[in-house]
């Protein structure tokens, strides 16, 4: 297995050693100063030996990242899919699980980080967005995942969710979608469609629906991508694009809750029909589905509209997709495609962009301040302004 | 309080300053005085009112300071609501408080005037804008008669001042000005007239002058010419035959300086970060009368502080817990309503067992209540305001100064028990400035904190396995072999796993209010001034200090035997504090609140103590206190 993955992560997080490890031999670098070695006298950490030589890392598998404890969601929840397809990307990415930490919130999907075996917070409803930040900024070093759901994401903690995205900090959200309060057991979310009758909404829910990637891209995202629990390869690579995107990286998966909301995905999961109702973005090319690819998505004006292709009508007049449009119109225009309109769901990586990180930007003004006005001194400090003795 | 009657005419000259001439009237030695600056909110008067204070200081004086301005930025132009003032009482002697009444009043305006007038002392010295009492300027104040002519005034020295048109011509020669602009060195013209009044030396204000307004010379020009102005005014009026002297007070040596609560409180937050090694997060929201802390430590990037202002109070909290389980000094500042927000996210720092600062500035509540004011009204918020069982330690600032040490110790606190401290200050300390002694850095004891190494794979590490302070340890993400889950959800006891077993949810309820309770052990006993035991004790806490401290002394300098105790720690209780109850016949706790610590210290003591108890936006007074004190012992 190669560890130039690894090393392009160390660099990534300022902890590069220069030149590139070969093959199978990288250094080991903790993200900061071996803890509790505070010298007594000024309280300050005490500089750290470099390793005397690169040591060998042991080469992770999937079952490196499962924690001991149970994984408690009911049978046949499509959560375990997104846990399976997660401990199986992780490895890959050479990041090593001590610099890992997810980050959840209430609901079943907030019940994530106890099975993984990374760092983990399993905090309080619809805050998990706002626990990132301050460890991202904090801590830029460690990769930091968000778990959320539609209820924890959108409802409670959509406050938060809008301005993780706005800030971009280097983290990666993943709402787990399943369009229903499954933990409260059955009440409808605000995901649910209208109509939905529920526990809570007997006579059928009267709340338009809030739709996360429109919500995503309207507070511009740098990365929107969205998958289905039970379309395992393409989630894994959803999951690793959003990895490696340097930013906010925003994933919707579609999550089927077979206990209060089973089906609730069923046109774009069910095999026989969701070539028809699904559509697989792929930078560059022409937005075509179907079976056998015979239809596009072809916009007249600012409308889109679904053709057949043939009798006239190629490729060539196809909507091509581009992820990396600076202005991210058509990829609003994209999330705005929805099945009950008639038209397939797009999935996989709607925009990808590249644009500064909060945490990057501050650790900048620290430095600069730094570079300005050196080293904070704090008797200079306390002593800076109008000052008098007495003898 | 100092009287004029009680002082002795000098014959010194005042102080050459190199600024001025040294006045030729006679001065009178004073030992102490207290002067409010009143005008509209847009008069400027915090401004001035900043520069007396820090001019006095840097003269030796002790000094105590009362900012008290409206919720409203601007509100309309010379109404009652729009009036903002600003108290200074500076002396020869200590002092703890900004004083009970004035000796001077500066009104700029007929409401400015109505507002304050009663706190002036009978025979005290008022100086008025008297331009400023034409018909609209009462109309505005909403009154019907003008009260410099309607015996509202009869009982003081009236100054009375064309300063708008004196400040004119003061500043007329400065090229380039607007005349709203020529207007708004008003507040300097006033400020020179009292810095004559009392003998101040200009040249601090000078130095301001240049350092604030040097990249507009015009403007700089202009306001050193009202100040100049002001002083001759003074000088040559034939209202004053007399100025007054305050004597340098007799400090203990060190160098000091002019602080501020808020500036005090974010300075010892980034010291405690030193002396822990640490580097300081502040995840805050901005809200009255907090900003300031926020805003001063977004100007100390320099000493390796990161400031998040998060998009509300809640998401100020968590990142701040996501910071502290990244391993840095975590705080978060807010004040009640905040605070209130806050609530769940502090259940959850509690248990998650993570060592953070959640500060509280406190104003008027309930609700939105009188965000400008201050009040102590959220002790029980800071007690109880969370669900279930979530004891937190409690510690209070007294003083502008007291916000350094008790920053230091509430991070100290933090620390060595692993639990978020909450900390308490409120408006009035907060806006309110005294000289600081300065201390040296490196004679400051380190906060050491300890980190669990690196595990090799497969020993198991275990995050609530506890020290004999029943702390867990503060385990860092990035280091091998202690990757571990934390949550909301109950944990086991020892391995931290989620646990819904209900003899393990009892044990740790047990043990989290057992550690808090612990700390008692490892904070000072219970300190009091006065005799070990006798007829009352005044307990208090917070910003009362000044004000309790100045009344007892001021009784047992009257023969009544009175002693006084002021906490700092508020949970847990010094250990001792049982024992010094029972060593008085009856106990006083004057609190800016309905009787919060009363009830906790009836709670917890078999002592029913006497409340004194004030909601009205201002701190005691020391005649609030002492006429309580008489009533209680005389």
């Amino acid at each position: 297995m190669s560890y130039s993955r690894l090393e392009s992560w160390w660099r990534r997080v300022g902890l590069g050693r220069g030149e590139s490890a070969s093959n199978g031999d990288a250094p080991v670098a903790l993200a900061e100063p071996p803890p509790g070695d505070v010298d007594d006298r000024t309280g300050e950490a005490k500089p750290v030996p470099e390793p005397a030589a690169p040591v060998d890392l042991p080469v992770l598998k999937a079952a490196d990242f499962a924690s001991d404890q149970d994984v408690r969601w009911c049978p046949g929840c499509g959560d375990y899919a997104i846990l399976a397809q997660m401990k199986k990307m992780l490895p890959s990415l050479g990041v090593p699980r001590e610099n890992i930490v997810f980050v959840s919130g209430i609901g079943c999907s907030s019940r994530f980080p106890y099975y993984m075996n990374t760092y983990g917070i399993h905090s309080i409803h619809g805050r998990a967005p706002a626990f990132a930040t301050g460890l991202k900024a904090a801590r830029p070093d460690l990769m930091v995942w968000v778990i959320t759901g539609d209820g924890d994401g959108l409802s409670i903690g959509g406050n938060h969710l809008m301005h993780a995205i706005r800030r971009n900090l280097d983290i990666n959200i993943v709402l787990f979608n399943n369009r229903i309060y499954g933990l409260t057991k059955g009440q409808y979310s605000p995901t649910s469609p209208l109509g939905k009758k529920t526990k809570t909404s007997p006579m059928g829910a009267i709340d338009n629906p809030l739709h996360p990637l429109s919500i995503a891209i309207g507070c511009e995202a740098t990365f929107v991508a969205r998958s289905i629990d039970t379309h395992i390869k393409h989630l894994e690579g959803v999951l690793r694009r959003a990895a490696e995107h340097r930013g906010t990286a925003f994933v919707e998966v579609y999550q089927n809750c077979n206990v209060f909301n089973d089906l609730a995905w069923q046109y774009a999961s069910d095999r026989q029909t969701k070539s028809e109702h699904t559509i697989e973005l792929e930078h560059g090319a022409p937005l075509v589905f179907g079976k056998n690819g015979g239809k596009g998505i072809r916009l007249n004006g600012l409308e889109p509209e679904v053709v057949a292709l043939g009798n006239g009508t190629s490729e060539a007049d196809l909507l091509v997709h581009d992820e990396r449009a600076p202005e991210p119109s058509l990829a609003y225009l994209l999330s705005r495609l929805r099945y009950e309109d008639g038209f397939p769901e797009p999935i996989g990586v709607f925009r990808a962009i590249d644009a500064p990180r909060y945490e990057e930007e501050l650790a900048t003004q620290v430095d600069s301040a730094r570079r300005r006005s050196g080293e904070g001194d704090l008797n200079a400090l306390f002593n800076s302004g109008e000052t008098w003795t007495v003898p | 309080m100092t009287r004029e009657s009680t002082a002795t005419v000098s014959t010194e000259e005042l102080p050459p300053s190199p600024a001025l001439p040294a006045s030729e009237k006679r001065t009178i030695r004073l030992d102490g005085a207290t002067v409010r600056l009143a005008g509209d909110s847009g008069d400027g008067m915090q401004v001035v009112g900043g520069q007396f204070t820090n001019t006095s200081a840097l003269h030796g004086n002790d000094v105590a300071t009362f900012p008290d301005f409206p919720a409203e930025i601007r509100a309309p132009r010379g109404t009652l609501a729009g009036v903002s003032g600003y108290q200074v009482q500076f002396a020869s002697r200590d002092i703890f408080t900004p004083g009970d009444t004035l000796q001077a009043l500066v009104a700029m305006n007929p409401a400015a005037l109505v507002t304050n007038v009663k706190d002036l002392e009978k025979g005290g010295i008022l100086i008025v804008n008297e331009e400023s009492f034409k018909a609209k300027d009462l109309k505005l104040a909403r009154l019907d008669a003008n009260p410099l002519e309607d015996g509202t005034v009869d009982d003081y020295r009236v100054i009375k001042v064309r300063l708008d048109t004196l400040n004119r011509e003061a500043v007329r020669e400065v090229e380039g000005l607007s005349s709203k602009l020529q207007d708004r060195c008003k507040n300097f013209f006033a400020l020179g007239l009292i810095y004559w009044l009392f003998g101040r030396d200009i040249e601090p204000t000078l130095r301001y002058v240049q350092d604030k307004f040097g990249s507009k010379p015009e403007v700089a020009a202009a306001n050193e010419r009202a100040l100049r102005a002001g002083w001759y005014y003074g000088e040559t009026t034939e209202a004053f035959d007399h100025s007054y002297q305050v004597e340098p007070a007799r400090l203990a040596p060190g160098t000091y300086r002019n602080v501020m609560g808020n500036q005090a409180l974010a300075w010892g937050l980034v010291t405690a970060a030193r002396l822990s090694g640490k580097e300081l997060f502040c995840g805050s929201y901005p809200i009255t009368p907090a900003s300031p802390v926020l805003e001063e430590l977004s100007a100390l990037k320099h000493f390796g502080v990161r400031t998040v202002q998060a998009e509300d109070e809640i998401a100020a909290i968590c990142s701040a817990i996501g910071a502290a389980f990244g391993g840095a000094m975590a705080v978060t500042s807010s004040s009640g309503p905040g605070i209130a927000l806050k609530g769940e996210a502090m259940g959850l720092g509690m248990i998650l067992e993570l060592p953070m600062l959640v500060i509280n500035i406190q104003r008027g509540g309930p609700s939105t209540g009188l965000p400008t004011k201050t009040e102590q009204s959220d002790l029980l918020q800071a007690m109880f305001g969370r669900n279930g069982e979530s004891p937190l330690p409690i510690i209070a600032a007294r003083s502008p100064s007291d916000c350094f040490e008790v920053a230091l110790e509430a991070w100290r606190i933090a620390t060595r028990f692993m639990t978020p401290v909450i900390l308490l200050s409120d408006g009035y300390i907060a806006n309110g400035s005294e000289p600081w002694a300065i201390p040296d850095v490196d004679d400051l004891p380190p906060i050491p904190v300890e980190h669990p190494p690196a595990k090799a794979n497969g020993q198991p590490f275990l995050p609530y396995e506890r020290n004999e302070r029943l702390a867990r340890p503060w385990a860092l993400p990035g280091t091998p072999g202690l990757m571990h889950r934390v949550g909301g959800l109950e944990k086991e006891d020892v391995t931290g796993n989620v646990s819904y077993d209900p003899e393990n949810h009892q044990h740790m309820t047990n043990v989290r209010a057992a550690r808090v309770a612990g700390i008692a052990g490892d904070i000072p006993p219970q300190a009091v001034d006065g005799p070990a035991r006798g007829k009352l004790l005044v307990l208090s806490w917070g910003g009362t200090f000044g004000a309790c401290t100045s009344a007892v002394d001021e009784c047992r300098a009257g023969g009544l035997s009175v002693a006084h105790a002021h906490l700092r720690y508020l949970n847990p209780f010094p250990a001792n504090l049982g024992e010094v109850l029972a060593a008085y016949e009856r106990i006083l706790v004057p609190e800016l609140n309905t009787g919060q610590l009363r009830m906790l210290v009836q709670s917890r003591y078999p002592r029913e103590c006497v409340g004194l108890n004030k909601v009205k936006g201002k701190p005691f007074t020391v005649s609030d206190v002492v006429f309580k004190i008489r009533e209680l012992v005389a």
